[in-house]
């Protein structure tokens, strides 16, 4: 199982890539082997919406449960990942790199201080 | 593949009636109306009984094997209520029958709301619910009213347990209230500082299922109950988990205001083989003028000549009515016919017998099976299925290898809250010689899954169609059946 050192992770499985001030996310490769094969991902936010932390983004599907995706940062959603709608599956195959999910134009960078370390997160997963 | 669907069965010109020739005269159907290629299999009689009897055959029923799916509840169910049940006095009347001709009917449904009204303590039932998600929803309908009725209309946050049926949450938010989270602690019992925590103005009530979904008795109910009672808010009980607590212990002196009770599994009729459900939902007082209605009474009372007579009344403050007519008819009489037999002491015994069989299994199966709440279990109990040893083993491939033991798998991936779950109960009706080849079976798959995982990975061998695709299935959700025969397309 992978937890790139790049990345910074939340406690709801979500992961954050910094580009300058845009916050790319997606769901942690430990999530999607817990949930295992995705059959449906929709995202519940529009480009252009601005939303807190901890909105609901989007949610996702797999044959054994259903999960949230959370924003851990706020800001405006600039992108969203729609070949997910279609392909869900792309998240188990590439969890951080095609699995992508959503673009946001972070309004606080400081709240990405709140957020864990690859191996903070790794041993969240180990509990 | 190896089975047939009844198209790809089909032979051209084939056929199991033969039409005598048209002895009246033919009336032209105008041509835009006209098929002529209409996607109907042609087979003969015989083609169509053995194909149906071969399919009846590789069903898997109660009646057939021990089928422990966790929550379903699902026991026998006597043939004697499906007798019952199909009496021409019950099975052929007609609901807009004149009351005075539907006596017998009434007085059954009168005398199932006094059984449920005596079982769970509550002052009124309502036996309109189909089913137990709907039962749910009037619940929490009944809430609201309630609370608007005393001004409180703003209360807008329901509380539920992070162990909950999947249901909880989706009925409190169809009726507008925002469902919030409750952890469970380390014992499996609702989280008691948690709870605290989340008290505020804006509680309209909590939704409990006791036992909860780990099959434990929540050891703080009746703290839960005065928590929210203190802040304002009723406290929805999810009667899923009745079978652990019928002639026990009732849900009202527990501190529940409302509930529904799961008629088609607590009270025979399991629900599994996707027969109707029914779901009556019983009140304390303060909350009896908003059941939905109609309900049964005796709206004249008898005398020394006449017999008084049942008829149908509407709560002052009814929230209407949730389905055509009195509910699932046939499911009441079942259920009638199972309390009456058993009687109280019987239900007792069986609520008894329920958890004594799940702790059976459970002390049989805990040095093979990871464990996540190990103490006293209720009617069912859950475990892990994984180990450490064995990576690439899931919950799934136990529950499809249990197919090849000849048993139905229990229930899997539910509750979330515990890793790779499996959850078991075996109800009432099962003997120890039953249990004792289902603990033999598990234990068996547990060994494999160390030595021989190929085993587990490559079921149900036995199934005729080997493992099916879940992802696929639910993925392509558009199923049609292409008539083969059909040359024209």
């Amino acid at each position: 199982m992978k937890f790139p050192s790049e990345l910074k992770y939340t406690e709801t499985d979500e992961w954050v890539l910094v580009e300058g001030n845009i916050a790319i996310i997606g769901l942690t490769d430990f999530a999607q082997d817990q949930l295992s094969d995705l059959v449906y991902f929709e995202s519940l936010v529009e480009v252009g919406d601005v939303i807190e932390v901890e909105t609901q983004l989007g949610t996702v599907e797999s044959v054994k449960s259903a999960g949230d995706v959370l924003a851990p940062v706020s800001g405006e959603v600039i992108e969203i990942n729609t070949d997910l709608e279609d392909e869900p599956e792309i998240v188990n195959a590439d969890p951080y790199v095609d699995g992508w999910m959503f673009k946001i134009k972070m309004a606080n960078s400081s709240e990405l201080d709140d957020l864990m370390s690859a191996d903070e997160y790794m041993e969240q997963c180990e509990e | 593949m190896s089975e047939k669907n009844i198209f790809e069965l089909s032979v051209q010109g084939r056929t199991g009636v033969r039409y005598p020739d048209i002895d009246v005269p033919l009336t032209e159907y105008p041509q835009h109306l006209k098929r002529e290629n209409l996607a109907l299999p042609e087979l003969s009689e015989l083609d169509v009984v053995r194909h149906f009897s071969h399919l009846a055959k590789l069903n898997y029923s109660i009646d057939s094997g021990f089928y422990p799916l966790g929550s379903c509840t699902m026991k026998y169910n006597p043939k004697m209520n499906e007798q019952a049940a199909r009496q021409p006095g019950f099975a052929s009347t007609h609901p807009l029958q004149p009351i005075e001709t539907t006596q017998g009917n009434l007085v059954l449904m009168y005398l199932l709301q006094e059984a449920l009204k005596e079982i769970s303590g509550f002052h009124s039932v309502s036996l309109q619910p189909a089913a137990g998600a709907q039962g749910e929803f009037v619940g929490v309908r009944i809430i609201r009213r309630y609370l608007q009725s005393i001004g409180e209309g703003h209360r807008d946050k329901i509380l539920i347990p992070d162990s909950a049926h999947g249901t909880n949450p989706a009925s409190a938010s169809m009726n507008g209230l925002k469902a919030v989270q409750v952890p469970s602690d380390e014992r499996g019992n609702i989280d008691l500082v948690a709870l605290q925590n989340m008290i505020d103005n804006n509680v309209a009530g909590l939704m409990v299922t006791n036992p909860n979904t780990l099959g434990l008795f929540e050891e703080n109910i009746c703290e839960v109950t005065k928590i929210i009672h203190a802040a304002g808010g009723l406290v929805y009980g999810d009667g899923a988990n009745m079978n652990a607590l019928m002639g026990i212990a009732k849900p009202a002196d527990l501190g529940i205001d409302v509930m529904h009770f799961n008629l088609h599994k607590t009270f025979s009729t399991p629900h599994g083989g996707g027969g109707p459900g029914s779901g009556p939902v019983g009140v304390i007082e303060k909350l009896a003028p908003f059941l939905p209605s109609p309900i049964v009474a005796i709206i004249e009372p008898g005398n020394d000549e006449y017999a008084p007579l049942y008829g149908f009344i509407e709560p002052e403050q009814s929230i209407g009515r949730v389905k055509a007519f009195h509910g699932q008819f046939g499911v009441l009489v079942r259920a009638f016919a199972y309390i009456d037999l058993l009687g109280s002491d019987g239900l007792r015994l069986a609520a008894e017998h329920a958890v004594l069989n799940a702790n059976y299994l459970l002390a049989k199966l805990k040095d093979y099976y990871h464990v996540p709440y190990p103490r006293l279990c209720k009617h069912e109990f859950v475990v892990e299925g994984a180990w450490e040893e064995a990576p690439d083993i899931h919950a799934l491939d136990i529950s499809k290898r249990l197919m090849d033991y000849n048993f139905h798998p229990p229930t899997n991936y539910f509750p979330l809250i515990v890793h790779e779950a499996l959850m078991i109960e075996p109800t009432e009706t099962e003997s120890k010689d039953t249990l004792d080849e289902f603990i033999e079976a598990m234990i068996s798959i547990a060994n494999e899954a160390h030595t021989r995982p190929e085993l587990l990975h490559a079921a149900p061998a036995t199934a005729p169609l080997r493992r099916l695709d879940e992802l696929k299935a639910a993925k392509e959700l558009t199923v049609c059946c292409t008539p083969i025969f059909n040359q024209d397309d």
